[in-house]
């Protein structure tokens, strides 16, 4: 970890040209860095996922490249009709992004023009969601911040063109780690969709933090689709904060990474707040996948629902924890959770820990978790009406996605994620059949 | 006489190191219907079960030919793709997979076989609709999940709707009656005479009698403990009917 301490310092170098509540905040992240350390196994939020390889591990702080390099990439994973940050090693590319003429009262921007531009939206937000108390890598992004996305709404503006914050990595060989951080702000009764994407290339680490903060009645979909390359890190937080009615629809998606941890959570400040926190993941090989999320109902009458499916083949390992609060004051919560796993092989495994921690009486919850393998009497079913073994199980594989899949209603990412699907599900097939 | 479709010789089979079929012999020819009564535990669903290629069942004498091949080495979808059909007695839920998308991968997966081209969209969408209206099935269900959420009669029906968009030669119906109303019961059978002609033949297996009131057989026979111990005509079920299983079993131990 001495090279990462070392990078700090090279941080420090950009200092001069940020305002002084960004260099207080990276001098924030760094000390607690320094305290906190990158996580082990031993807290128990990372029990099951073993960041020791990532430790051991010497990164480069990523430096912006030639646009040239990343195009191919990011031509293939471009949303026809969005609006488009593109961010190649942690750094907008003003070249690859596609910023139109935006309506009045909506800010896209980069968090780097924003943190100058827009310092009374930034000011109070940045860092004030992510807790570097008790999260090392988050105080880690927060002693480097510099870059991501920047989306803001003035109250009751509804935005429906969505937002596409596409994250590329690429290292030639050399480890690098980028640390993008991505604020969404949402006035009062404004509504918008913003679709957070990371891949890459070769070996690398992504450490991301998003904050959320939306004003009463706002309205935002959230997707944070993963598909980084096979040698990647990956590490994103999400932290929302939900004034009275407004609405959260969270949908994670995580296909790539050697190891893939997002932590993703909101809590309900005001009377009244909703959020869906859909999730989907697959991995296969010796991936492993880490999901933790937290739904805070600390006031009155909030309503949330989560889904979580994973698919895990080959020697892959999963996680799934999600933790749902119900303060004293959080009467008439309606709060229902469930993950459900299909394992592909014998050697495939996850941990599921559904976990709801009630302090209020007049409330609904409920929560569960199921591990299985497909049904093999629908695969007889299938192959009964002459649809071959592998076929019968892809197509029973892709029933279980689709039904999270069908719920992204941002038809061009819905398509993306078909393909990816359909690319990767036969090799986890033929290996599992 | 016509040709042979089907021919079983001396099948035993096994279920968890269990005897349960002990030597079945049954030749079926084109155009010819068969049925085959018998009381719980005779090993009728085995039957089918082994017909169709269902794992856990063991074949340990005897064999099966279906139009001269050896059925027992194919795949369960090699069964289905060369002409047999299983209608099944318990239809499997299937979320998340759309009863349009399920038949037409299973209509193209046989005209694959055949040598023929995918059909289009818009062709298949008017076969299965005319097919639908044979089986009195609303296509309201072409847009839901195979058999979720059906009724224990629209499961059915949704079997005999896939038979007749797949047009086996040989239907083997296994227990299909079960659990159906009178009219259902009628909607069945005439979905599987519609099915009917010198090409085909089918081989419906049945607990009662009243299925073949409907779906008159060229031939009955009976199961029991594991062999066909009687074999006669449509007058057979009716005996049947008014002696019950009890002295067939009786002369069957």
């Amino acid at each position: 970890m001495s090279e990462l301490v070392d990078h700090l310092a090279a941080a420090r170098q950009l200092d001069g040209a940020v305002p002084g509540y960004v260099r207080a905040l990276r001098q924030r992240g760094a000390e607690q860095f320094g305290a906190l350390g990158v996580p082990t196994t031993r807290h128990e939020d990372w029990k099951y996922t073993n960041l020791a390889p990532l430790a051991r591990q010497a990164f480069q702080l990523a430096a912006p490249t030639a646009s040239s390099a990343a195009a191919a990439l990011v031509d293939a994973a471009r949303l026809d009709g969005a609006i488009e940050l593109v961010f190649v090693n942690g750094h907008l590319d003003a070249d690859l992004s596609r910023l139109p003429e935006l309506p009045g009262g909506v800010a896209v921007t980069s968090l780097a023009d924003a943190m100058i531009r827009h310092t009374e939206v930034v000011a109070p937000l940045l860092g004030s969601g992510a807790t570097l108390e008790h999260d090392g890598l988050a105080a880690l992004n927060a002693a480097f911040v510099a870059d991501g996305g920047f989306v803001h709404l003035a109250d009751g503006v509804a935005l429906d063109t969505p937002i596409h914050c596409l994250f590329l990595s690429l290292a030639n060989g050399t480890p690098t780690v980028s640390h993008p951080r991505t604020l969404i702000a949402a006035g009062a009764g404004s509504r918008a969709t913003v679709i957070e994407q990371h891949l890459g290339d070769g070996p690398y680490w992504t450490n991301a933090v998003t904050e959320i903060a939306l004003g009463a009645g706002a309205a935002l979909t959230h997707h944070k689709v993963q598909r980084e390359s096979a040698a990647a890190f990956h590490r994103s937080a999400v932290c929302a904060a939900q004034a009275g009615d407004s609405r959260l629809d969270s949908h994670a998606v995580s296909l790539g990474a050697r190891l893939a941890r997002a932590d993703i959570a909101t809590r309900f400040d005001a009377p009244g707040a909703a959020c869906s926190l859909d999730g989907l993941y697959l991995a296969g090989e010796s991936q492993h996948v880490d999901h933790h999320t937290s739904i805070d109902h600390r006031q009155p009458r909030g309503t949330s629902r989560e889904l979580y499916k994973g698919i895990l083949a080959g020697r892959a390992s999963g996680v799934f924890n999600g933790k749902v609060f119900v303060r004293p004051d959080a009467q008439q919560t309606d709060a229902q959770q469930m993950n459900q796993n299909l394992l592909l092989s014998d050697d495939a495994q996850i941990d599921t820990k559904p976990q709801l921690e009630i302090f209020a009486d007049d409330v609904k919850c409920s929560h569960g978790a199921t591990i299985g393998q497909l049904d093999e009497d629908a695969v007889f079913y299938l192959r009964a009406r002459g649809i071959d073994a592998g076929a019968a199980r892809h197509m029973l594989i892709v029933a279980f996605a689709n039904e999270l899949v069908q719920r992204i209603a941002v038809e061009p990412l819905r398509r993306q994620l078909d393909s990816a699907l359909a690319e990767r599900l036969p090799a986890l097939v033929g290996a599992s059949a | 006489m016509a040709e042979t479709i089907l021919q079983i010789e001396n099948l035993h089979a096994t279920v968890g190191g269990t005897a349960i079929l002990r030597g079945i012999d049954l030749t079926i020819r084109r155009g010819e219907v068969h049925a085959i009564m018998g009381p719980n535990g005779s090993g009728k669903s085995t039957l089918c079960n082994v017909l169709a290629g269902r794992d856990g069942y063991t074949v340990t004498q005897g064999r099966v030919l279906y139009e001269g091949q050896d059925l027992l080495a194919m795949a369960p979808e090699e069964r289905a793709r060369a002409g047999v059909f299983l209608a099944f007695q318990y239809p499997v839920e299937i979320p998340g997979v759309g009863n349009t998308y399920f038949l037409r991968t299973a209509l193209n997966a046989l005209r694959k076989q055949r040598g023929e081209e995918p059909i289009d969209a818009m062709d298949f969408l008017a076969l299965v609709k005319a097919k639908m209206k044979l089986v009195d099935l609303d296509p309201k269900f072409l847009n839901r999940a195979v058999n979720e959420g059906f009724s224990g009669g629209e499961k059915k029906r949704n079997e005999i709707l896939q038979m007749a968009v797949l047009e086996p030669r040989l239907a083997i119906l296994d227990e299909t009656d079960s659990g159906l109303d009178i009219d259902a019961l009628r909607v069945v059978a005439d979905g599987v005479n519609a099915l009917r002609n010198d090409q085909h033949a089918v081989l419906a297996i049945t607990h009662y009698q009243r299925l073949l009131n409907y779906l008159v057989p060229d031939f009955v026979h009976v199961l029991a403990r594991g062999r066909i111990v009687r074999s006669g005509d449509k007058q057979l079920a009716h005996e049947l009917e008014r002696t019950g299983y009890a002295d067939i079993e009786g002369a069957a131990a």
